[in-house]
């Protein structure tokens, strides 16, 4: 497994702890009400979920499995794909924080756009690499 | 394949069917004249589909083809494997049966069952971290 996709992958499995954590505990107030600033608690599930676990891991998954070239760098430009990795978690963590304090909508915004840069970043990376064998 | 990731397969692909015949029921309440109260389905809905069916299918997959751990224990622990998918698919379960029943009519009985499943999920994620983070590494 080459080193970028175990720190894509390594981040997801940390985004999952994250994720599972938030659910579990907005699950547990749900049926035993523990305090009510946990609903605050949703949008950051949702986003660490969907974009810190599920898709952090497919590219993870991605960068390891998608055919290579058969010269070196046998992956491609990888540049582009390390720029994914930074700016989707930077993504994930300023959106969680956003979301969190409903009132920074530029703290959103810049979510977002680190998200929108990571996902674009990635494609750039792997398009070349959706090839037949 | 593994008989574990052949469980959990299997799981998430039920997981699967029984959202979608979740989203068919609740789309055809309208059109058939229906008028059960289906918004109390709608996060077992969304759960059933990310975790009984996306992330399920993910643990299965990974189980199989992720790195060996050792030469001894290729596919890591396999009793927390089975752990795991004891704990969410249990976790699930109550859930399913529970969170529409606390909606519909409140008790103790079903917020205890939430709680209950939200215990057992939680220990399953965990367990699904501990036993798949030693396979994730450079050859």
């Amino acid at each position: 497994m080459p080193r970028l996709s175990v720190w894509l992958i390594r981040a997801s499995l940390v985004y999952l702890a994250l994720g599972f954590t938030l659910g579990s505990l907005l699950l547990f107030h749900k049926g035993i009400p523990l305090h009510p600033y946990l609903w605050r608690l949703l949008p950051a599930h949702i986003e660490v979920v969907l974009f810190g676990w599920t898709v952090q891991l497919a590219m993870g998954m991605a960068f390891w499995i998608l055919p290579r070239f058969p010269n070196p760098p046998v992956r491609g430009d990888e540049a582009p794909a390390w720029a994914a990795f930074a700016l989707v978690n930077l993504g994930v963590w300023l959106l969680a924080l956003a979301l969190f304090n409903s009132a920074s909508a530029w703290l959103a915004f810049s979510g977002r756009l680190a998200e929108a840069g990571g996902v674009l970043a990635f494609a750039l990376h792997a398009w070349p690499r959706v090839k037949g064998v | 394949m593994p008989a574990l990731t052949r469980w959990f397969l299997r799981m998430s692909l039920l997981s699967l069917v029984l959202a979608v015949l979740l989203a068919l029921f609740s789309a055809a309440q309208s059109p058939l004249g229906l008028a059960l109260p289906m918004s109390a389905f709608t996060p077992v809905y969304f759960h059933l589909f990310m975790v009984g069916w996306v992330t399920q299918l993910i643990f299965g997959v990974v189980f199989w083809m992720f790195p060996k751990y050792s030469k001894e224990q290729p596919r890591g622990s396999e009793t927390l494997g089975w752990l795991t998918f004891g704990l969410l698919n249990a976790g699930l379960l109550l859930r399913l049966v529970g969170e529409p029943a606390q909606a519909l009519d409140p008790a103790p009985v079903w917020g205890w069952t939430l709680a209950a499943s939200a215990v057992l999920q939680w220990a399953a994620g965990m367990l699904f971290v501990i036993n798949t983070w030693g396979r994730v590494k450079e050859r």
